[in-house]
């Protein structure tokens, strides 16, 4: 039977067993998306129909004794800023809320080679820009935990799904915390691989230098084997790293793996602006670890402080000449108020990007412009330096750092949304790993009193995703955090 | 009247498509004249989502123009984002080279009109992606064709160091010689591999004291005609524009003129230099390229000598004119044809002649090249030899090369033989013949010994019997000189 306590892992394996059927798999997550997602708000769009064929031809494979891929009959979702010949690909933004990509994001053609069942695509703030899901121009995505709270962002709506059993993995992308902040508000695994194990190559991008696809998954042996089929070299995207440089290894064969003599570093001063709640779930968390026999030091990476400002010059920048294609004249909506070629692209873009959008491309406009390129955007590439030098030298001293996922819970839908600083800081913790390029995980670690989640956040050195996920996996043996469901699906 | 001199001063941008297979930054195909919008792909159509992936083969030919253009070529070179909004972008920015182009400091050799050279400083040279093309022929509308956007360009920039639009034109006649000839580009005009923006000004002295007139830049020229005469014709306006305004160069003050073809005339395009803020930053989806010494020497074997040094060759070697080197140069097919023919012993006066003329015109007859003729450099070199040894007469050879085309395994000699086309140079043979046609035509005889006026006439009647007695076998150079030797 298909219940909500079973893992992708699990389905998979019981698929492969013929226990269940991929089409029963399917047919249990369908209906739950009918019963839950009216409330939940988490696809922008779903492929009952497409799934159900694929479905089919797992099982019938199955049957056959044909061989199938990791993921077989196993119901994911995937942000809809990856591209897909099916269906449309979206951004969550009103300029291509009719765009059809004519190819497939190399990790949509992985996991179909690897016969996943895409079950839809999941909500977002546009074109990845937000931390509360709440700047979607399409539609509102609910957390799970507290109907009246956001899920985070930018991948709510994978969080969201996964959390609500809407999906058994999501993919979701991380431009500055944009998997693991969600991923810690619903209470789910998520994990932002190193800058390059991930090909982008289909990733509508957004801030190119920063941007990472990874997993939101239940389990961290879930987010493995997503990694297991997304990780490695894309000849089409040349910042994605040659595997002879870093070989991608089997994730799921290391996960068992206890790391001895685990040296955890935390960074005290920095870790200090979170609510109470969260540093004693903190912790808790170090007090797990340190029962395995970690040993705990205490760090300082000065240039952590500047990490907000420098990505949101980064960022902007990087995005204002990102999203410049979207101008109504070759695909995308089109202003039918234009009368010449200049109004196409003023009135087209400015009837149809939302108002964080427009901000972000004129905060990135304005560093870029000659006369402060140098004051702004080349500031903040010397501070990324000294952030990555933070990093660098930081994994000299320890095997990966702990931090919380985000200073707060998930907050109160329309809480921040009129207060774009205060979203901004909600990204506090999560942004240095974009700017060093290394990988971080955000795991369930505990409630507050209300009852909702909270994320502990590990990072770990470039390409050390193994060992990040057996780090994870320690955790989650000892907890029981990442079993609990919200009261919505029970 | 006051004491007036001025000097045009000329710095060109040079933009000249490279013939990859593939465009710069995806697999599409960079061919000209294709059907609208037939070769794109969601990468250079600037879809969402889509990544570049640098042509290295575009990168090797651009690195192969900066060795040949002396320049200093970066070990360490980056890609960067230049922001503009215009339809036929559809990124809307091009990817370029900002800061650390591929190649600086170099200089390109022209050939002057007096037979000498000059050397003109290159600034830089560096390799970007080129833009769509607008169509305004449908109406109300305008249309977009998208076949050349992301077709590798390198952008090659001079210092102003050239005077005359005659010297602008000798750089870019040159410069597109040695692409050619280093098998980089087409460098067709008509096909707008090629193209010129000059940026002109002039300096002026007057009573004593100096004044530079405000620049010019004259965009998108593609012939090199219009390219000399658009020159020209900047130098005399801005001369006239100075006396009559007295306007200089200043901070912003420099404009954008067009050519118009038809009345020869430049155009005011924009009046202020607009303040451009192309928003340049590195491109994030391309990683840096590091040229490693080993690559580098790798492309740097596939340098050729280049064509004004193997013209200056010629002339000094083989003692050729300025011209005839120019003709042969002209090419790198025909010019290393040339030079194996002098180098299978072939006289190189000789050779010349052969290959700019019967060379060349068989080629254009059958549409290929001197060297695909199947004519071999041993085959020409004994034919030119055997014009020296006055075997065969320069009719002769044509014929002969006719024959050669299509029967390549037989030599020229052997050819000469069947045919009969050898010419008969035995002094004794035609002395007896010169005698039969002296005893046959004593007017023709006493014409030439008087010496008047119908004295060449008559020589040339004699020399033309001999020949038709020998049916055109006879060395005329042979006869003339026994009919010298007879009637004096």
């Amino acid at each position: 039977m298909v219940t909500e306590e079973l893992s992708a892992r699990q389905l998979r394996d019981r698929i492969a067993a013929g226990q269940i059927t991929s089409v029963e798999a399917a047919e249990a997550v369908f209906k739950r998306i009918e019963e839950l997602e009216p409330v939940i708000g988490a696809y922008i769009s779903t492929y009952h129909d497409r799934a159900l064929e694929t479905a089919a031809d797992v099982d019938r494979r199955l049957i056959a004794g044909e061989p199938v891929g990791r993921l077989a009959g196993v119901p994911v979702a995937v942000k809809d800023n990856m591209c897909t010949t099916f269906g449309a690909t979206t951004c969550a933004s009103k300029i291509l809320e009719n765009f059809h990509a004519p190819y497939n994001a190399t990790v949509v053609e992985k996991l179909l080679a690897a016969d996943a069942v895409i079950v839809g695509k999941t909500n977002m703030d546009e074109f990845a820009m937000g931390s509360s899901t709440e700047n979607s121009g399409l539609k509102q995505t609910v957390n799970p935990w507290d109907t009246t709270r956001v899920p985070g962002g930018s991948s709510g709506g994978s969080a969201a799904a996964v959390a609500a059993r809407l999906c058994f993995a999501a993919l979701g992308s991380d431009t500055g915390g944009s998997i693991r902040q969600p991923a810690g508000f619903c209470g789910v695994v998520g994990l932002k691989p190193t800058y390059g194990r991930v090909s982008r190559f289909g990733l509508v991008a957004y801030g190119s230098s920063l941007d990472q696809i990874g997993p939101v998954t239940r389990t961290v042996a879930d987010s493995a084997l997503m990694m297991n089929v997304i990780a490695g070299h894309d000849p089409a995207d040349s910042t994605s790293v040659d595997e002879a440089a870093a070989p991608v290894c089997d994730y799921l064969e290391k996960l068992n793996e206890p790391l001895k003599k685990l040296k955890i570093a935390i960074v005290p001063e920095f870790g200090a602006g979170a609510d109470e709640q969260v540093q004693k779930a903190m912790t808790e968390a170090i007090d797990v670890y340190k029962k395995l026999g970690a040993q705990i030091v205490e760090i300082d990476m000065p240039h952590l402080d500047y990490a907000i400002a420098a990505y949101y010059i980064i960022a902007t920048a990087e995005a204002s000449s990102n999203l410049a294609r979207y101008d109504g004249v070759h695909y995308g909506h089109r202003s039918e108020k234009a009368t010449d070629y200049v109004e196409v692209y003023s009135k087209s873009r400015a009837e149809a990007f939302g108002k964080e959008v427009k901000r972000r491309i004129m905060l990135g406009t304005y560093a870029l412009s000659s006369g402060y390129y140098d004051a702004y955007y080349l500031k903040a590439l010397k501070v990324r330096n000294l952030i990555r030098g933070d990093f660098t030298s930081a994994f000299e001293k320890c095997d990966c750092i702990m931090m919380p996922v985000s200073p707060t819970v998930a907050f109160k839908i329309g809480e921040k949304i009129d207060d774009p600083l205060q979203m901004y800081l909600s990204d506090i913790y999560t942004i240095a790993a974009n700017l060093a390029g290394v990988p971080g995980i955000s795991v369930p670690c505990g409630f507050d009193q209300n009852n909702l989640p909270i994320g502990l956040q590990i990072l770990a050195p470039a390409f050390a995703e193994d060992k990040l996920l057996a780090i994870a996996r320690m955790f989650e043996k000892e907890t029981d955090w990442h079993t609990k469901m919200p009261a919505i699906i029970t | 009247m006051s004491e007036l001199q001025h000097k045009v001063i000329v710095g060109l941008e040079i933009h000249v498509q490279l013939c990859t297979k593939s465009k710069m930054f995806c697999g599409c195909a960079a061919e000209f004249g294709a059907e609208p919008n037939s070769r794109v792909c969601p990468v250079c159509l600037g879809m969402p989502g889509v990544l570049p992936v640098m042509n290295k083969q575009a990168f090797e030919y651009a690195v192969l123009v900066g060795l040949a253009l002396n320049c200093r070529i970066a070990a360490f070179t980056k890609w960067d984002r230049k922001s503009y909004y215009y339809p036929d972008l559809p990124k809307n920015y091009q990817i370029s080279q900002y800061d650390l182009p591929l190649s600086t400091n170099g200089y390109i050799e022209i050939p002057l009109e007096s037979g000498r050279t000059k050397k003109v400083r290159i600034t830089r040279a560096h390799l970007e992606e080129d833009a769509g093309k607008n169509l305004h022929t449908a109406g109300d509308f305008s249309q977009v064709d998208l076949n050349r956007t992301g077709t590798p360009l390198l952008e090659i920039v001079t210092e102003p160091d050239m005077s005359s639009g005659a010297e602008v034109r000798a750089l870019a006649a040159e410069l597109q010689r040695m692409v050619r000839f280093l098998g980089v580009s087409e460098a067709d005009m008509q096909k707008g591999h090629m193209r010129f923006e000059p940026n002109i000004n002039l300096v002026i002295t007057k009573d004593g004291r100096q004044y530079k007139t405000p620049i010019v830049e004259i965009k998108n020229l593609n012939s090199f005609r219009a390219l000399e005469r658009s020159v020209d014709y900047e130098e005399q306006r801005q001369l006239d524009e100075f006396l009559e305004t007295g306007e200089v160069m200043e901070m912003g003050n420099k404009t954008t003129r067009g050519w118009d073809d038809e009345r020869e005339v430049t155009v005011l395009q924009r009046e202020k230099e607009e303040a451009h803020d192309y928003r340049y930053f590195p491109e994030p989806d391309l990683v840096p390229v590091e040229l490693t010494d080993a690559w580098l020497e790798e492309i740097r074997g596939r340098l050729c000598e280049l064509p004004i040094k193997k013209q200056i060759r010629f002339v000094e070697q083989y003692k050729l004119s300025d011209y005839d080197a120019g003709v042969l140069t002209a090419d790198r097919s025909t010019a290393e044809f040339f030079d194996e023919v002098v180098k299978a012993g072939g006289d190189p006066k000789r050779a010349c002649n052969w290959v700019t003329q019967d060379g060349l015109r068989l080629a254009k007859e059958r549409g290929c090249r001197v060297d695909e003729l199947g004519i071999s450099p041993q085959q020409v070199a004994e034919l030119t030899n055997m014009i020296v040894m006055g075997d065969v007469s320069a009719t002769a050879a044509t014929a002969i090369s006719d024959i050669m085309v299509t029967s390549p395994d037989l030599s020229a000699r052997r050819i000469a033989e069947e045919h009969n086309l050898i010419q008969k140079s035995d002094a004794d043979e035609l002395e007896a013949i010169v005698d039969q046609v002296i005893a046959a035509n004593p007017n023709a005889v006493e014409d030439v010994t008087s010496g008047g006026k119908k004295s060449k006439k008559a020589r040339g009647f004699l020399l033309g019997q001999v020949m038709q007695k020998t049916r055109g076998q006879a060395n005329p150079k042979v006869v003339s000189e026994i009919l010298a030797k007879k009637l004096g």
